[in-house]
């Protein structure tokens, strides 16, 4: 846990603590503060594919104010994800480096994650970084019989593809071949 | 966990077990990215060049919850809770040994990738665990001595030749699925979200054995027969599995008992079985009856010691040791 970054360089957080200070002079506008520091977190990346906000896959789930600590909470996307001390490393330190003195980060299993919470925008950014967004909702694949759709190739288009191993690169996504165009491509798991 | 590798691992890989995709230095940077957030990039990078930001805590590992945070678990939770941590903990340890060593590289990463998120388990399980007693994860994974570990016998099984690494898997992963299906639904705040989130990897595991135990069962002679082998050799160490003892009488509705388990398993095995064309009577020998293993109360096979030794070496010889 950071907790009070004294001695911040003041010409590195400037107006922004005087902000927070104003608001809490004035009482503490609690939802303004609440929402610049979601804000903030937001737009820490995942370390693992760099074009996902925190908040595009999901993992960002809460953002309150208890007393003078802003607490904000991560979900793992898989239960051994070593990116998730990262994330919570890197919200820490844009939280303190805007300014916020007080900051926890915590952790909840519950609800379990799922791609279903990935944003239609993180979608479409991971297509536009060569990886294969999720194929439908989460719920749609239980039962005896799995279905499997089709997994485009983000870099030809094509639907002529193989899962090669369901164990790619890290632990959510799976490893495809495209039959079109021959390239190897990470596809994002319907998880 | 701070320590997972052992010596020789280190030396072998000297690099993490798993591949992380490193990003390009090139890589694209989101395109939503505002001025706001660079400042904060900025600011972020100008605050460590200071050393004004304490980051000590940084270092330790999270520790990951249920769902609630703050839950302390019960003497009998906690026990119940280190059995199932340590089951995961040691088929995590064993899977790790493959890492650079399967047979190809797809595989290299899919074992590596189940040893992964079985020491993700691991973590939520002994975290909770260890709120009886006012212990960290890593206190129960280092500083327990053999007797003091509750697993099962059949995750101390060593790798043996692949087909023995699958059977092993594939009686774990349907237990598993069983399990966590089951305790998803617990009186316990945190186990059943601990279960909850298992159960959705525990899927991926199962369905990696199947299609293993498929290819090595219709595939070559050679590769039936060791198939054949491994299962009479793995087989003996189901049954502990699904013993009740006076433990799950106290827990009540905060866990399935083992023996209620059994039915979902065997309908599983049997379809399993049954795919790859394999009779009971094909691997298993009536002169060898179930183990008796008593790995919940302590009594260990002899695979263990070696197992913790290699395991627990380098927080032992280096207290404190992080990277």
């Amino acid at each position: 846990m950071v907790s009070g970054a004294h001695g911040l360089d003041s010409r590195a957080s400037g107006v922004r603590l005087d902000q927070q200070t104003d608001s809490r002079a004035s009482g503490g506008r609690l939802e303004q503060r609440v929402e610049e520091a979601w804000r903030i977190a937001a737009a820490v990346v995942d370390p693992e594919v760099p074009v996902l906000t925190i908040e595009d896959l999901g993992v960002l789930r809460d953002v309150r104010i208890d007393g003078e600590t802003t607490v904000v909470t991560l979900t793992p996307t898989y239960s051994g994800c070593p990116a998730i001390d990262q994330m919570r490393d890197d919200v820490l330190l844009a939280l303190t480096a805007e300014g916020i003195r007080d900051v926890r980060v915590d952790f909840t299993l519950s609800p379990a994650w799922t791609t279903d919470w990935m944003s239609d925008a993180g979608k479409a950014k991971l297509e536009q970084y060569g990886i294969a967004p999720p194929t439908h909702r989460s719920g749609e694949r239980q039962g005896p019989i799995p279905l499997s759709l089709g997994v485009r190739c983000p870099r030809c288009g094509s639907l002529r593809t193989r899962e090669v191993s369901r164990f790619g690169s890290t632990a959510c996504k799976s490893h495809f071949e495209c039959l079109a165009c021959l390239e190897p491509f990470d596809h994002f798991k319907v998880h | 966990m701070n320590a997972q590798l052992n010596d020789a691992e280190l030396e072998a890989a000297g690099q993490p077990p798993v591949p992380a995709a490193q990003p390009p230095a090139d890589a694209p940077r989101t395109p939503a990215r505002d001025a706001a957030s660079i400042a904060a990039l900025h600011d972020a990078e100008a605050a460590d060049v200071h050393g004004d930001v304490s980051v000590d805590e940084l270092h330790l590992t999270a520790e990951l919850t249920g769902a609630d945070g703050s839950a302390v678990a019960s003497p009998d939770v906690a026990e119940y809770a280190l059995r199932l941590g340590d089951d995961a903990l040691i088929l995590s340890q064993r899977l790790g040994w493959w890492i650079s060593r399967a047979p190809e590289l797809e595989e290299d990463m899919a074992l590596g990738n189940i040893a992964l998120d079985l020491l993700g388990h691991a973590r939520s399980l002994l975290h909770y665990a260890g709120t009886a007693s006012g212990r960290t994860e890593d206190d129960l994974a280092y500083w327990r001595d053999e007797h003091e570990f509750r697993c099962a016998w059949l995750f101390q099984q060593p790798n043996g030749d692949f087909a023995h690494t699958i059977a092993r898997g594939l009686i774990a992963a349907i237990w598993m699925q069983e399990l966590y299906t089951a305790l998803s639904q617990s009186s316990d705040a945190s186990l059943a979200a601990i279960a909850a989130k298992s159960v959705k990897e525990v899927a991926y595991h199962r369905d990696h054995a199947v299609q293993w135990t498929l290819r090595l069962a219709g595939g070559t002679e050679e590769s039936r027969r060791r198939l054949l082998v491994a299962l009479t050799d793995t087989w003996p160490y189901t049954d502990e599995l699904f013993r009740d003892d006076a433990l799950h009488d106290r827990l009540g509705d905060v866990a399935p008992r083992p023996s209620t388990l059994r039915a979902g398993f065997d309908e599983v095995w049997a379809a399993v079985l049954a795919e790859a064309d394999i009779t009971e009577a094909d691997f298993t020998n009536p002169r060898i009856g179930q183990s008796s293993g008593g790995g919940r109360h302590g009594h260990h096979s002899t695979h263990l010691g070696t197992l913790l030794a290699e395991m627990q070496v380098l927080a032992r010889r280096h207290p404190g040791a992080t990277w």
